[in-house]
């Protein structure tokens, strides 16, 4: 082949390659477009503190919804991050020699998994034992969900943090659990807070998992037993239904969904900023 | 990285400072490994019991129906008989066709970003992908049902079954709802993950590499088809799959795209069913045991299949980064 021709299949594969990149960034930004369209005509204060209305009744807001999402977040929370910071620890420092090579493959599959299955799993675990749907069964599906996301990222920020700061430690005559509580965490705090506002974000927007163990509840619930509600279940009971006013409030949820998920993330990027430990 | 020297070797010393440990400091240490230990065997016991829950759960369905479960295409929920095929069959078919749009489109996008974009322009839409492999895929259902399917109904499927209608995939009334939506919104929804997780795998090639293509005078197509794209092969493979886990397990968007049917057609316009949409529909209103069991154990075949392709991408992504690369996928 001579030059120009391979110039020419060059220059096209560039262009090639420009057009992907427009086709792959056009729908999501028609997607984003769309939904702040529609979401901020449709959202007001009332949006945000009051209880749905009943059908017929235009307004009305989805607040129990907004709490419900924010404490089953809470309940996975309390379960996902002692578990994946503790067992990231290990992962970085065990010296074992399979054990780290074997979980770190179990919770990467893990992560693959689809989030409907660990609705499942809740709704074996503790719907069928405790008879009822409730909140307690929709955040052990959610912090399972989270365990695997914190577990990785712990591990790969821990392994950051230079071996001289542990060994100064241990020289002190520290022992090891507190060079590892004391030095070793603090000095990883940054990466392993993104990690968990990553996973923060990945279950506040997750629908699946909750379908049939949180359930949903158009009123404020009252016990942590009983079902709850929660802005994805509700954005997906208004968007089926076939009401123009409950259409209009699932966009204005969309809105605050994605805003809540927009957040997380973005506290994440912000945690680690200007750290050497982010990489 | 991990393989830096230095870095990550301080936990494995063989031997700690045993000199100045005392019987107390050694209780210490003894048990806080245990607490640590006991972290990672509750990740283990997870997976075990996973697995266990799922198939305990779906004994019943097993023992009344066998392997006939996965080729029979009743779903009668009334007389008690019921088979997966329909939607085995609607979730390969609407994963296949998301991977045929997305794969060329992401792998492309990512070539650009890690070979060929100006260096200015990276980082911003790197960032913005990434921020849209976040969006929650309920809000992809709602946009598909108010966007993209009165789309489809008026415009496309029209036009395609006036054009191309001598093909039975293009058969058939188009009501929007269907096979060809689901299809559509699962590329939508995995693009910016694989085309992120292929940017990731292109970046770990050594820039040697492109180097010596380009000493040897090669133009930057070439360099990238002969020393990026070949050493990184089996990475983007692992990309496509990742990719390809997450369409067969996409629940929520496609459940409100795909039309609900429990059929198996040939046309593309026609409404269907995937297993994830099924479980996702069908849960709460099963009234006896064997309806349950019987979508339990459809979400145990998603499972297992699932991990087979996660697993076998994980392998395939680690061959070239490493396994502390992509954690956060």
């Amino acid at each position: 082949m001579t030059v120009g021709i391979r110039r020419q299949i060059d220059r096209a594969m560039g262009a090639l390659s420009l057009l992907c990149a427009v086709l792959v960034v056009l729908p999501l930004l028609l997607v984003f477009g769309f939904l702040l369209y529609q979401g901020a005509s449709a959202i007001n204060v009332d949006f945000f503190l009051h209880l749905p209305k009943p059908v017929g009744e235009p307004g009305g807001g989805v607040a129990n919804a907004i709490v419900g999402s924010l404490i089953l977040i809470a309940l996975a929370v309390c379960l996902g991050v002692p578990v994946g910071v503790l067992g990231g620890v290990y992962l970085a420092e065990s010296r074992d020699r399979r054990m780290p090579g074997v979980v770190r493959f179990i919770a990467d599959v893990l992560n693959g998994v689809p989030s409907i299955v660990f609705g499942i799993f809740a709704y074996t675990l503790i719907v069928l034992p405790m008879r009822r749907f409730s909140a307690l069964a929709g955040g052990f599906a959610l912090g399972v969900i989270m365990v695997p996301i914190v577990l990785r990222t712990t591990e790969e920020m821990v392994r950051l943090v230079p071996s001289a700061l542990r060994e100064a430690g241990l020289g002190l005559g520290l022992p090891e659990w507190k060079v590892t509580l004391r030095i070793v965490l603090p000095a990883a705090r940054a990466g392993i807070l993104t990690g968990i506002m990553v996973s923060v974000a990945r279950i506040a927007g997750e629908t699946a998992p909750l379908l049939f163990t949180a359930l949903g509840n158009r009123f404020w619930h009252q016990r942590l037993d009983q079902p709850i509600a929660a802005l994805p279940l509700q954005i997906y009971a208004y968007a089926i239904a076939p009401f123009d006013d409950w259409h209009r409030q699932a966009w204005a949820g969309a809105l605050v969904l994605i805003g809540l998920v927009f957040l997380a993330s973005l506290a994440a990027r912000l945690a680690t900023r200007g750290r050497t430990v982010a990489r | 990285m991990a393989s830096t020297p230095g870095v990550g070797t301080a936990g494995r010393l063989s031997s700690p400072p045993r000199a100045i440990s005392s019987p107390r400091v050694a209780r210490g240490d003894r048990l806080f490994a245990l607490v640590v230990k006991s972290a990672v065997w509750f990740v283990v016991a997870l997976a075990v019991g996973l697995v266990a829950a799922l198939a305990w759960e779906s004994s019943g369905a097993m023992r009344a129906f066998g392997a006939r479960f996965l080729v029979t295409t009743t779903w009668d929920p009334v007389a008690g008989e019921f088979g997966a095929l329909p939607f085995i069959y609607g979730t390969l078919v609407s994963s296949a066709l998301a991977m045929l749009i997305a794969v060329p489109l992401s792998l492309g996008a990512a070539i650009y970003l890690a070979e060929i974009a100006p260096f200015w322009i990276r980082p911003p839409i790197a960032f913005l992908i990434e921020m849209l492999a976040a969006v929650p895929s309920v809000v992809y259902g709602l946009w598909g049902i108010f966007v993209l399917i009165p789309w489809l109904r008026d415009w496309v499927q029209p036009f395609l079954g006036a054009r191309l209608g001598f093909l039975p995939l293009f058969q058939g009334p188009s009501y929007g709802v269907g096979m060809m939506a689901a299809g559509l919104i699962l590329a939508i929804m995995v693009i910016p993950y694989i085309t992120s997780v292929s940017r990731e795998v292109l970046l770990a090639v050594p820039n040697t590499q492109r180097e010596a293509a380009l000493g040897l005078g090669a133009t930057r197509w070439e360099a990238t088809r002969v020393a990026v794209l070949r050493y990184g092969r089996s990475g983007l493979i692992g990309a496509v799959l990742l990719g390809l886990g997450r369409a067969l397990g996409e629940t929520m968007a496609v459940t409100m795209v795909i039309g609900n049917r429990p059929e198996v057609a040939a046309s593309l316009f026609a409404p269907g069913y995937t297993m994830a949409s099924v479980i996702a529909n069908e849960f709460t209103e099963a009234t006896s045991d064997l309806y349950v069991s019987a979508l339990v154990e459809i979400g145990l075949i998603l499972l297992l299949v699932t991990v087979v392709v996660n697993a076998l991408a994980r392998l395939l992504v680690w061959s070239v980064g490493g396994p502390a690369r992509g954690a956060r996928h």
